[in-house]
């Protein structure tokens, strides 16, 4: 080797925020390169906001709300953002079979930094995503009712539900190490949350045993939040609501998705 | 720099009712080339796992490059490079993205990240690929990239567990070359491998581990003198039993003779290796046997770990706990991969 010195110096807090910034681009990358995750982040949520919109746009009539879309399009959020949290649990459960997390175990990184740099890809994916959905959710009549800072509100409000989902999927990849596996335990709660939430009809239009576990379905929760932030109405109380429960999840997906990441090696 | 790349002691590791390592001692210079042979399940990758602090032994301790892997592992991280049993590079970056991403994770700079993949890039034949996708690689050129990734940062104590498996000739041998020259500038190397060659070719010390436990240490020289004797190589013509050409030199041998009845040769250990051939001539023309050719030759590693494990280096491929395997199998394996080079 033509004079190679150790150039090697672990590099302490500027280390892990570099480290952070090169999984994300590593995980940016694939994004655009891999079909399905690229499907996953553009047909997905285009086809989601078309099908529902039109689909059950004519048969339900929210009191109150003039436009289905107006209603429907935050629900829609939460489930395109859901689905493609998905990927991140295959994603994960992936690099433990392919030894990809055994290599970055053996850098001088800490250990979140991986599990960080994917979600944050997550997060500008879902950026993206949300954006994407208001774009063409306005095509066909959404308009957000409470101003502009609220509508960014919602925004942000949905990015940050995808960080719950992201450590979510991060968890079940670890603990599930099988990707196809992992991929439907990730999909399997979004879709049962989903349908029984208010993301497509009111709660009150549910059978009675039905609804009290829809109202405490985060889903609703959340979605609640977002109706607020862009329909309008008293946003403090339903906004609380679901950072608790965002809070909630965060406080228990992260530090068990960092355990077990530390402890995971492949087969 | 310390004296010792690796120092390992009692390094002890169950998976459930599964003992890996049971006591393991180790000891690497720094500069030198440490070669592990064993079949597989024998805890070879276990052993480089905890090594590279991915697993905490036990029972036991290790010191790599200076540092304890269980108390300090974030030093022990900076200054070593592992390549795992899979080529764990990204199949939808490019060759010199993964390099340099690897390499960035390393803390070097973006520039130093770039000059040392495409450095690497060139001497393990990966240059004109270098912006393709890995998807587009074949099994051997990832598995180059892969070694390639461990090498980004200049490790002072490089791990590489079956480095070779799935490589063709050529890029092993590009791959010896490459490792011959990073050993040759400093660089300590723990090499795990099934193939004897590799650790002949390779490392100035071999162990052998068998169930977690070393069952053999010393150069590759020493190990094959543990083998025994010197091998008598006969090769049986057409239409002749070479069972009866066993039979027939049995008594010459100081060992039972192996009989490989598909390449019609039979291996025989003999302790006075040149004094016995005027015996074994005597032996055939009175017995009426031919044979088609004749070769003295030192035990392979092949046969000295046979000789150490009762088991071929390879016999016990992804069965597991399998301590019995047919012995008549095993020999014959052992006479066919022993062929002289």
């Amino acid at each position: 080797m033509t004079a190679v010195t150790a150039a090697v110096r672990p590099g302490g807090r500027g280390l892990a925020r570099v480290s952070v910034a090169v999984i994300t681009g590593r995980n940016l990358r694939r994004l655009v390169r891999v079909p399905t995750l690229l499907a996953f982040a553009t047909v997905q949520p285009v086809l989601f906001v078309l099908l529902f919109t039109y689909a059950f746009g004519g048969a339900v009539h929210v009191p109150g709300v003039t436009r289905y879309i107006d209603y429907l399009l935050p629900g829609i959020f939460v489930l395109a953002i859901g689905f493609g949290a998905s990927q991140t649990g295959v994603a994960i459960a992936e690099d433990l079979a392919t030894g990809m997390i055994d290599r970055f175990r053996s850098l001088p990184i800490p250990a979140a930094a991986v599990l960080a740099g994917r979600v944050a890809a997550d997060a500008l994916r879902n950026l993206f995503v949300t954006g994407l959905m208001i774009g063409v959710g306005a095509a066909i009549g959404f308009r957000f009712h409470a101003g502009p800072a609220a509508g960014l509100a919602a925004v942000g409000l949905a990015v940050a539900t995808g960080l719950a989902f992201s450590w979510l999927n991060l968890l079940l990849g670890l603990a599930i190490r099988d990707a196809e596996s992992a991929g439907l335990a990730g999909l399997f709660p979004v879709v049962i949350l989903f349908f029984t939430s208010s993301a497509l009809v009111p709660v009150a239009t549910m059978p009675g045993w039905l609804q009290a576990f829809a109202k405490a379905n985060p889903v609703t929760v959340i979605t609640g939040a977002l109706r607020a932030l862009s329909l309008g109405g008293p946003t403090a109380r339903p906004v609380t609501e679901a950072a608790a429960w965002l809070a909630c999840l965060l406080v228990v997906t992260i530090p068990a998705a960092v355990a077990s990441y530390r402890r995971a090696t492949s087969c | 720099m310390p004296d010792m790349a690796i120092v390992a002691e009692g390094l002890g590791k169950r998976f459930g009712q599964v003992t890996a390592l049971d006591g393991v001692d180790l000891e690497l210079p720094a500069g030198g080339v440490l070669g592990v042979l064993g079949p597989n399940g024998a805890g070879k990758t276990t052993m480089v796992r905890i090594l590279a602090t991915l697993l905490r032994p036990d029972s036991g301790r290790a010191v790599v490059a200076g540092f304890d892997v269980a108390r300090r592992p974030e030093a022990v991280r900076a200054r070593i490079g592992l390549s795992g049993q899979y080529a764990a590079v990204d199949p939808f970056l490019t060759g010199q993205e993964n390099l340099i991403m690897i390499g960035r994770l390393y803390g070097l700079s973006r520039r130093r990240a770039r000059q040392r993949a495409v450095e690497l890039g060139g001497r393990l034949g990966l240059a004109e690929a270098a912006r393709r996708q890995v998807r587009t690689y074949s099994g051997g050129m990832r598995r180059r990239l892969d070694v390639a990734a461990s090498l980004i940062a200049a490790p002072s104590v490089l791990f590489l567990d079956e480095p070779t498996t799935g490589l063709d000739p050529q890029g092993r041998m590009a791959l010896w070359q490459v490792l011959g020259e990073l050993t040759a500038a400093g660089t300590s190397l723990l090499l795990t491998t099934q193939y004897i060659e590799e650790a002949e070719r390779l490392a100035e010390a071999v162990v052998i581990i068998d169930r977690g436990r070393v069952i053999a240490r010393g150069t590759p020289g020493e190990l094959r003198a543990r083998a025994g004797a010197d091998r008598l190589e006969l090769a049986c013509p057409p239409g002749q039993d070479p069972r009866r050409l066993a039979a027939a030199l049995a008594p010459v041998g100081c060992g039972e003779p192996a009989v490989d009845e598909q390449a019609r040769r039979v291996v025989l250990p003999v302790a006075d290796g040149t004094g016995i051939l005027s015996e074994v001539a005597g032996r055939l023309t009175a017995a009426g046997l031919a044979v088609s050719g004749l070769a003295l030759r030192r035990p392979t590693l092949e046969e000295a770990f046979l000789a150490l494990t009762g088991q071929p280096s390879a016999g016990r491929a992804g069965t597991g706990p399998d301590p019995d395997s047919e012995p008549a199998a095993a020999a014959r394996q052992a006479g066919g991969s022993g062929s002289p080079r």
